[in-house]
């Protein structure tokens, strides 16, 4: 009895060995090192941020209180920008559906449409919004336009890749059951495809429309219309109870779409 | 008619599953398939309808071949073969009906199967079958509202929807309890009767088997070994079809006997 307690007191347990431990040192050591270096190249100039506080209380002096003046102009800006977003999001629905089609695996008709499908989400979604935008005010011109068509690029590859995934998660025994009755491919696809991928799609685009609501908000720093060009304006012109006003106003409206697709999806879904 | 001759089914460069099987189903006689799981029943039912491809061989419905047909020729074939599959394999977010009629999408056209326009004689079918199985009053009500059985008999319905020549049914009842399974036996048997109709049935009850059809073929590592009646499918047959399946499988792993005839408990 007495040897069995001394064995017991002489075991050794240890979470990580030696190597394991060594790894872990230097992992640590590795990272710390990326964060210094980090900090020592990026050249911030440190006065101006012990300042910060002052120009925040400043800043916001200027700012208070918002300015009513031009509400009329900011709210027809807000619904334009909000004509953005759905535009956008209704135009999206008919280019990225084709695209989820073929790049989903157990509908692509062949290897070179999938890699095709594939390369557009990709391509798609690694270019911001804001970048699409600045390429398509040098095409079309300052305005909505150029606008709308930058939310539907980003947005093909969102939707285009949610649907594409919900595609690719279909059970395939009713895909089996139609094929078995005679039905052409496009029936196929109208019975036994789009009725389970209908749930994943409404709440896709309800999704993407109220991210589009923001994204659109910005579009106006670039020119692109909306909101943001009065944004841009006012802060050009130092008009900051004016900025403070839109500001507001572009919670307000987030806030707005949040409530309306939170509706909707509990409506839908 | 339905004639299958050397029929040879394989997956890749693996055994085959089939090897050479002849078969003849004439007029409305119901037939059960049976034997252990990967015996090769299920492959040989949907070689005929071509969810499969077979590697050889040929069958022939009412002397048209189907191991060759290819696209449109292959989807008028299809209309011809019901097929009622084990797990329902249902359209389960559409209504019965929209089910019940889409064993006509061979016959109609996209615009028509799109919004849902089917033709009054297709309506009026539908009902006649629902009527006749006792799921009328559910036309309305999404599928995966309806109890297993009643699932099963909106399957069978869409299959005879499409006025088959044949009808295949891959284990109809191995998804229901007991008393439903053999409803649905009871069913298809009667129906096959009525509608004069060959069916052809994948079943794993060897009882069931025996009471509701009269003619019973025992497939074994893809070769026919039994064809007969029930009357003749004694225990010789019977162990000829399952005996000594579960032998091999057994001394492939490498449980130790006492853990083995534990889990057997």
């Amino acid at each position: 009895m007495v040897d069995h307690a001394q064995q017991l007191a002489d075991r050794v347990w240890q979470r990580y060995d030696r190597k394991q431990r060594l790894i872990r040192y230097a992992v640590l050591f590795a990272t710390l090192m990326v964060v210094f270096w980090a900090v020592r190249d990026i050249d911030i100039f440190w006065p101006w941020v012990w300042d910060a506080p002052n120009q925040i209380s400043g800043l916001g002096g200027r700012m208070w209180p918002p300015s009513a003046a031009g509400l009329n102009g900011i709210i027809a800006a807000l619904i334009e920008t909000v004509h953005i977003a759905t535009l956008a999001t209704f135009l999206t629905i008919f280019l990225a559906l084709p695209v989820a089609y073929i790049a989903a695996q157990n509908t692509t008709p062949n290897r070179a449409c999938l890699w095709l499908g594939r390369f557009i989400l990709v391509s798609s979604r690694s270019v911001n919004t804001i970048i699409w935008a600045l390429l398509f005010v040098a095409i079309f011109g300052p305005g909505v336009l150029a606008g709308i068509l930058a939310i539907v690029f980003r947005s093909i590859g969102f939707i285009g890749k949610l649907m594409g995934e919900a595609i690719e998660e279909i059970d395939r025994n009713p895909v089996e059951a139609m094929e078995a009755t005679g039905a052409s491919k496009a029936k196929v696809v109208a019975y036994a495809i789009v009725p389970q991928v209908m749930p994943a799609f409404f709440a896709i685009v309800i999704l993407r429309w109220d991210i589009n609501i923001r994204e659109s908000t910005v579009l106006g720093l670039v020119g692109a219309g909306g909101i943001g060009v009065i944004l841009q304006g006012a802060i050009d012109t130092f008009a900051w109870p004016t900025v403070a006003t839109i500001l507001i106003a572009i919670i307000v409206l987030v806030l707005i779409g949040e409530a309306i697709t939170s509706l909707l999806r509990s409506k839908v879904l | 008619m339905l004639e299958i001759t050397n029929l040879v089914k394989r997956y890749g460069h693996d055994e085959a599953v089939l090897k050479g099987l002849d078969l003849r189903v004439e007029g409305n006689s119901v037939v059960s398939i049976v034997g252990a799981s990967g015996a090769g029943k299920s492959t040989m039912l949907r070689c005929i309808n071509r969810l499969v491809e077979p590697t050889s061989g040929s069958i022939k419905l009412n002397g048209n071949e189907l191991v060759n047909l290819k696209g449109a020729e292959l989807r008028r074939a299809r209309r011809k073969i019901g097929m009622v599959f084990q797990g329902f394999n249902l359209l389960d977010r559409l209504t019965v009906m929209e089910n019940v009629l889409a064993g006509r999408l061979g016959y109609v056209n996209l615009y028509q199967a799109i919004s849902r326009r089917y033709p009054q004689a297709d309506i009026e079918r539908a009902f006649v079958l629902m009527e006749r199985v006792g799921i009328a009053h559910y036309a309305n009500k999404r599928a995966d509202e309806l109890s297993g059985g009643e699932r099963q008999r909106v399957g069978v319905v869409r299959a005879l929807m499409q006025e088959p020549e044949v009808l295949l049914a891959d284990e109809p009842t191995a998804s229901l309890d007991p008393r439903t399974s053999e409803q649905i036996m009871i069913l298809l048997q009667s129906l096959a009767s009525e509608l004069s109709l060959p069916v052809l049935i994948n079943i794993h009850n060897v009882a069931q088997a025996k009471t509701y059809t009269e003619r019973i073929v025992g497939l074994r590592h893809g070769k026919m070994i039994f064809d007969g009646v029930p009357a003749d499918f004694n225990k010789d047959a019977l162990d000829a079809i399952y005996g000594g399946i579960d032998a091999p499988d057994d001394a492939i792993t490498d449980t130790p006997a006492e853990e083995r005839s534990h889990d057997s408990a």
